[in-house]
């Protein structure tokens, strides 16, 4: 059974000129992970938006729980948990304050909110920070909280836009376990995020959307294969650049992609095209700074999809999944 | 509706405990007007002559209380527009809530703050001499106009925060509509003495039938530029009630229709 539904969702801004979602379609199976993995200005939040009855489409249709969101907010919210990009809570008011109060906005009764409270801040490692404001918490810490605050009814359906946007890498694998364990205990996640790595480690199922549209998914290997195998990169002084490309275009024998210092394309043998590189590059008397085999990562799909990488500022993923010869 | 009250109940009950976590909050709201009280008592009611037994700041009293509440209008504005800057709105607008609940229960919250910044001026009144001479029914009533008052103006501010949403445009544009409210009215000074323009403004001015109506309930003859003959100065009482029913007629349904469709 499909948990959320979306239709064709088209949502413009400023009277048309700017085009958020242009026929966006989406859907996330029950019990299972969908990462939504784009650039800034992709849509991603808008989508989450419109799902967690935030917003209305333009035009479209999208169910959530089997609830058509445009019809009956009301009953969407009941089955949600949305956490956004910045922590939602009350900054003046200390963890367990903005946990009861959300409790209470639940409806749960006094003692109930009060439980709940006290063990989601335990079950977020939140407990010697839980009677302090907001304002004093580090940025792991209020994600935490705000993740925890849409966690208090037990939704079936989460939503969880950019959970990790903004914070350290320390603070990124906190919330990659606490999201772990979340999705171990049954629920439905939509995630959204720029972090290419991150929808690799937390979904099933990866739909890559670019200017508002879904210009691909499926599972992480799925989406690797588009790209084939193995790639080779070399990166030079930018003198050496255009020999490098020669090199490397040869032995791919496909378009490879040039960045400021670094040329980098598919190949087929691996190892024995590394070697070869190297031979190539002795001989045209160029000393590449670093040479190796690439496995493809999600960037290389991302920029085989949509032709132009995915963020320029983005942070380097951690734990990039690398190997090769190192100078 | 029973659930609409309880909802509107917990975000109060936020506002009242972010007092009780941060009292700089409260100490910060009454400083102002208690300003307000001693600066005019005692740098120009030196040298206004009111021609009223007890001195200016009986005149005066009715004038700062009725400027503090309408400072509602900003205070609220402002307060609204943090929490949608924050995602806090967004937050409150993806729960299961009633309608409306999120500002009736801000609109309530600013109204419980009115109540406190108005005895603690009261009593700053008191200290500087302020004496009202008419009984404890009608001092009671003037304290409920002041306070519906307030809370009338809270919702205009609830529509200028969903409107505006920077907070910062928020506070300037909260300033923007009562600091002539407050100084174009018989507030401060007698508004026979201003042009016949903003005579006719001033004596129609919001402001200046409830200070009016205030001086009245409080027991002044002399009722400082009230004494002109428009229809407004001499049916203070009146002119403020309509006011203020007029003023939620139109704001309160007004501000729960732009939150139910706002979006950013």
């Amino acid at each position: 059974m499909k948990s959320v539904i979306a239709e064709n969702l088209v949502k413009t801004y400023r009277k048309g000129e700017v085009k958020a979602l242009d026929g966006l379609s989406l859907d996330v199976e029950e019990g299972t992970v969908l990462g939504v993995l784009g650039p800034n200005g992709a849509g991603k939040t808008t989508t989450v938006r419109i799902l967690a009855t935030l917003l209305k489409p333009d035009s479209g249709h999208a169910t959530v729980a089997g609830i058509d969101v445009i019809k009956h907010p009301d009953k969407v919210r009941e089955q949600i948990g949305l956490s956004g990009q910045y922590a939602a809570v009350d900054e003046t008011l200390t963890g367990w304050d903005n946990l009861v109060m959300f409790g209470r906005l639940y409806h749960l009764g006094r003692q109930s909110s009060i439980d709940r409270a006290n063990e989601l801040i335990e079950r977020f490692d939140l407990t010697e920070a839980a009677r302090r404001p907001i304002k004093t918490y580090s940025g792991g810490m209020r994600r935490r909280l705000d993740l925890a605050a849409s966690l208090i009814v037990k939704p079936k359906i989460l939503f969880l836009d950019e959970p990790t946007t903004g914070l350290d890498p320390r603070g990124r694998q906190d919330m990659w376990g606490v999201i772990q364990e979340l999705v171990k205990g049954g629920v439905t996640l939509l995630l959204t995020t720029q972090y290419l790595e991150e929808a690799d480690q937390l979904a099933d199922e990866i739909a890559v959307i670019d200017r508002g549209t879904v210009i691909a998914r499926g599972t992480s290997d799925s989406l690797k294969k588009q790209v084939g195998g193995e790639r080779l990169e070399i990166t030079v002084e930018p003198a050496d650049l255009d020999k490098a490309n020669e090199i490397v275009a040869k032995i791919s024998g496909h378009a490879t992609h040039v960045d400021l210092r670094t040329v980098s394309a598919p190949v087929l043998h691996g190892s024995k095209d590394l070697m070869e590189a190297l031979r190539a590059m002795d001989e045209a008397k160029i000393h590449p700074l670093d040479i190796g085999l690439k496995r493809p990562s999600l960037d290389d799909v991302f920029l085989s999809l949509t032709g132009h990488v995915a963020e320029e500022t983005v942070v380097e993923p951690i734990g990039k999944k690398k190997r090769g010869a190192k100078k | 509706m029973k659930n609409a009250i309880h909802d509107a109940m917990v975000i109060t009950k936020r506002q009242l405990l972010q007092l009780a976590r941060v009292p700089e909050l409260l100490v910060f709201s009454t400083i102002q007007p208690v300003m307000f009280v001693l600066l005019f008592r005692f740098v120009f009611g030196g040298s206004i002559d009111s021609g009223q037994p007890g001195g200016y700041v009986q005149l005066l009293m009715p004038g700062i209380f009725v400027q503090t509440v309408a400072f509602t209008l900003a205070s609220t504005a402002v307060g609204l527009a943090e929490d949608m800057k924050k995602g806090l709105i967004d937050r409150f607008r993806s729960l299961p809530i009633s309608r409306g609940a999120v500002i009736i229960g801000r609109t309530f919250g600013d109204a419980l703050l009115n109540i406190l910044v108005l005895v603690v001026m009261a009593l700053a009144g008191y200290a500087v001499g302020w004496r009202p001479t008419s009984g404890i029914v009608q001092i009671t009533l003037a304290f409920l106009f002041l306070f519906m008052f307030g809370y009338a103006l809270s919702w205009i501010g609830i529509l200028v925060g969903l409107s505006v949403k920077e907070a910062r445009t928020v506070q300037s544009v909260g300033f923007l509509v009562t600091f002539p409210l407050t100084f174009l009215s018989n507030a401060f000074a007698p508004t026979t003495g201003m042009p016949r323009a903003l005579q006719y403004f001033a004596e129609w001015n919001p402001v200046s039938t409830m200070v009016a109506a205030c001086r009245q309930l409080f027991g002044l003859k002399n009722e400082f530029g009230a004494t002109a003959n428009s229809w407004p100065s001499q049916h203070p009482l009146e002119t403020s009630l309509l006011y203020m029913v007029i003023l939620m007629a139109i704001f309160i349904p007004l501000s729960i229709r732009k939150y139910k469709n706002y979006s950013n």
